[in-house]
């Protein structure tokens, strides 16, 4: 008997950027595809998206950023999850981000960002072939 | 059959429609059936293939329209509409310093902008400073970083604050920002009555729909009944709240549902001005409206003759307000922002301009119209330009402001409005039994009806269902990239050390009595206003006006969000 468990994520929304309608549809479609899903609210920072990931065991965190702060978050948070021994926590995002940036945040750690236009589907997919449950 | 008043009828013979439909339509469908089978709007309301006069059967333009000018001002607020004078084009502009902003609004003004629009940055809406923790790398990115009033002398160099109108989108910390805009004033000499402009002032869609929010509902809407009351006391030709739907359309709603929980909002303000014991009729005619003109033309149009239509009822006939001008629904309309694509964006230009065309003929009284870099970036001044230039093409080429409200009458047009009209009202009619907008909001109503209509969309959209040029049908795989406006990273330092040395600068006695004073007036039942201008004139910033307001209001917490 396998003791697999379902693969849980926490979609998040880091600093003051109120726009919550990407992260919402996301996480809902995370759910319906059989992800445990657990969203931050708003205005949260990259220390207690950090913190609600430990807290919650998750396997992935996916950030909404639409407020141009992205360089400077995604990798305080990669840093922070460094350093708390999690950094096999797999951290995704989407927004809008300038071409040029994509390749910092990718030197930087975050696996994959989805641009304006992304199906929700192309996000279940690659969750589900990227994001697996984490050794305990 | 012989038709009544002399072969001028206004109702078709039921006997030929019918023969139309089995003589023409039938064959012509065996031949080639419709494209679909269901045809509906953006919104997913149900379009029928043909109007006839049978749908206005009832209807009576009298009631409906009346004349523009006229309640229910269904054709417009204005006897003239354009033809007297064109709507104005306010282009939103505002990112990294003051001195960058300024520069921009100089430019908009030289190419025959007729208002400023001024975009604060994040931290600023949110009534922090550019020091404060949150606010790392935001500033100056999405508006101009305001942090005292020695910004604001900034923003308005060279401008003479009383040949301009100026808007201001701000919301929880709007009282600051009017107050250092009339601190600014003062300094150019300009006497307060003299002033003309908006700030959007509107908490209650921040709760809904943008999260902007600082205090809970109740101090907030208190502050907001201050500033009306100062306002329509000092500076009366100041539009005090900009009741947005803009932002409720942005995070997903129908049009439905935008016009319903605008109007809804529009009578929580009213009521909560009522019982601070203003007078409607005082403070009514400076609100103003705040729409989005989504892709589905027809359906936009509806919209804003729908919401001219109920505002006037809401006014006269419930809150029996006597002036004619309090039942006027004035309005500003921005084209929508979530409609453009990031995929081949130039094809935004074309969708803007579809989008204004429908603010028009729907009858706005003023109109930004997005620039087509909007999905990755603040624009460009080309782009900018061309944004503004869509708006003077359609004024002056296009020929549609020539006449009044040009669509009335038109059977689907008529059928379409009373039908937003009709689910509207149902919203409406819900949120009453709730107990108010407040209730519903803290409820989470309107909040989990726009998150379903969102997410019904998003799957529609990802299903080809809804079809977005671009994206989901004629893609071209890559995006193609158009030039955007850089934001240096240095404006965050700039910034912070202006803050610092205005800090620094001030007196700082008088500054800690005027905030001490603002907290001592808090908890009375005085305005506030006087004393936010008092501190804003000695150089308080934004973050420690509102950080002593939230040791008397405390700060809004979300419910839990349901997704």
């Amino acid at each position: 008997m396998t003791t697999e468990r379902k693969v849980r994520l926490l979609i998040g929304k880091v600093g003051l950027d109120g726009h919550d309608r990407g992260a919402k549809i996301i996480a809902r479609a995370l759910r319906d595809a059989g992800f445990e899903v657990i969203y931050t609210g708003l205005h949260q920072t990259p220390e207690m998206v950090v913190a609600t990931a430990l807290q919650e065991d998750v396997d992935g965190i996916g950030l909404s950023l639409l407020s141009g702060a992205h360089n400077t978050i995604f990798p305080k948070i990669l840093r922070l999850l460094a350093d708390k021994k999690s950094g096999d926590t797999v951290v995704f995002g989407g927004g809008i981000i300038p071409e040029e940036d994509m390749l910092t945040l990718q030197r930087a750690g975050v696996r994959r960002m989805f641009t304006p236009g992304s199906t929700t589907q192309e996000v279940v997919d690659w969750v589900r072939a990227n994001v697996p449950p984490r050794r305990r | 059959m012989k038709p009544k008043n002399g072969g001028r009828t206004s109702t078709l013979n039921p006997r030929v429609l019918r023969d139309w439909e089995e003589g023409t339509l039938r064959p012509a469908l065996d031949r080639k059936p419709e494209r679909k089978k269901e045809f509906t709007t953006v919104s997913s309301l149900p379009i029928e293939r043909l109007y006839v006069p049978e749908d206005l059967k009832g209807w009576n333009a009298g009631e409906k329209l009346g004349f523009p000018g006229e309640p229910p001002f269904t054709r417009g607020v204005h006897p003239t509409m354009y033809r007297g004078k064109l709507w104005t084009m306010r282009q939103f502009a505002g990112f990294g310093s003051a001195e960058d902003t300024n520069r921009r609004f100089h430019y908009l003004l030289e190419h025959g902008q007729t208002g400023l629009s001024v975009a604060f940055d994040l931290p600023t809406l949110m009534g922090r400073d550019s020091d404060d923790t949150l606010a790392e790398g935001e500033v100056g990115r999405e508006g101009v970083a305001v942090d005292t009033l020695a910004d604001m002398e900034i923003l308005f160099q060279g401008i003479p604050l009383d040949r301009v109108s100026t808007s201001m989108t701000i919301n929880a910390p709007a009282a600051v920002i009017l107050a250092m805009y009339l601190a600014v004033a003062e300094k150019q000499g300009i006497p307060l009555e003299r002033l003309e402009g908006t700030v959007q002032n509107d908490i209650l869609k921040e709760y809904i729909a943008q999260k902007e929010w600082i205090y809970p509902p109740a101090p907030s809407l208190r502050i907001i009944s201050d500033m009306v009351a100062f306002c329509t006391d000092r500076v009366p030709k100041w539009n005090t709240i900009s009741i947005s739907g803009y932002h409720i359309r942005e995070a997903g709603s129908t049009a439905a549902q935008e016009l319903a929980f605008t109007l809804a909002d529009g009578i929580g303000y009213v009521e909560s001005c009522l019982s601070a014991g203003l007078d409607i009729d005082a403070f009514a005619p400076r609100f103003s409206f705040f729409f989005n003109a989504h892709n589905d033309f027809f359906e936009e149009i509806a919209k804003l003759r729908a919401a001219r239509r109920m505002w006037c009822a809401i006014m006269r006939d419930r809150f029996h307000a006597k002036s004619p001008r309090s039942w006027m629904l004035r309005t500003h309309v921005q084209t929508a922002g979530c409609s453009l694509t990031a995929q081949q964006p130039y094809n935004n230009v074309v969708r803007v301009t579809v989008q204004a065309l429908a603010a028009v003929l729907g009858g706005t009284q003023s109109l930004h119209t997005n620039s087509l870099d909007e999905t990755l970036a603040l624009p460009t001044e080309d782009s900018a330009r061309i944004a503004l230039r869509t708006q003077q093409i359609i004024a002056e080429e296009s020929g549609v402001a020539n006449t009044v409200d040009p669509l009335a009458g038109s059977y689907f047009v008529e059928k379409l409005t009373d039908r937003l009209e009709q689910d509207a009202w149902s919203y409406i009619k819900r949120i009453d039994q709730m107990g108010g907008i407040v209730a519903a909001i803290e409820e989470g109503f309107p909040q989990r009806e726009i998150a379903e209509a969102a997410y019904v969309y998003q799957r529609q959209v990802d299903g080809a269902d809804k079809i977005v040029v671009g994206v989901n049908r004629h893609s071209e795989g890559d995006v193609l990239k158009a030039p955007t406006l850089k934001i240096g990273p240095g404006v965050e330092e700039t910034q912070v050390t202006r803050l610092r040395a205005a800090r620094e600068g001030r007196n700082s006695a008088r500054h800690a009595q005027t905030l001490d004073k603002l907290t001592r007036v808090a908890r009375t039942k005085e305005n506030l206003m006087p004393a936010i201008l008092d501190a804003v004139r000695g150089y308080a910033s934004v973050g420690e006006i509102c950080d002593a307001l939230k040791t008397v209001f405390g700060v809004y917490r979300e419910g839990r969000v349901q997704f």
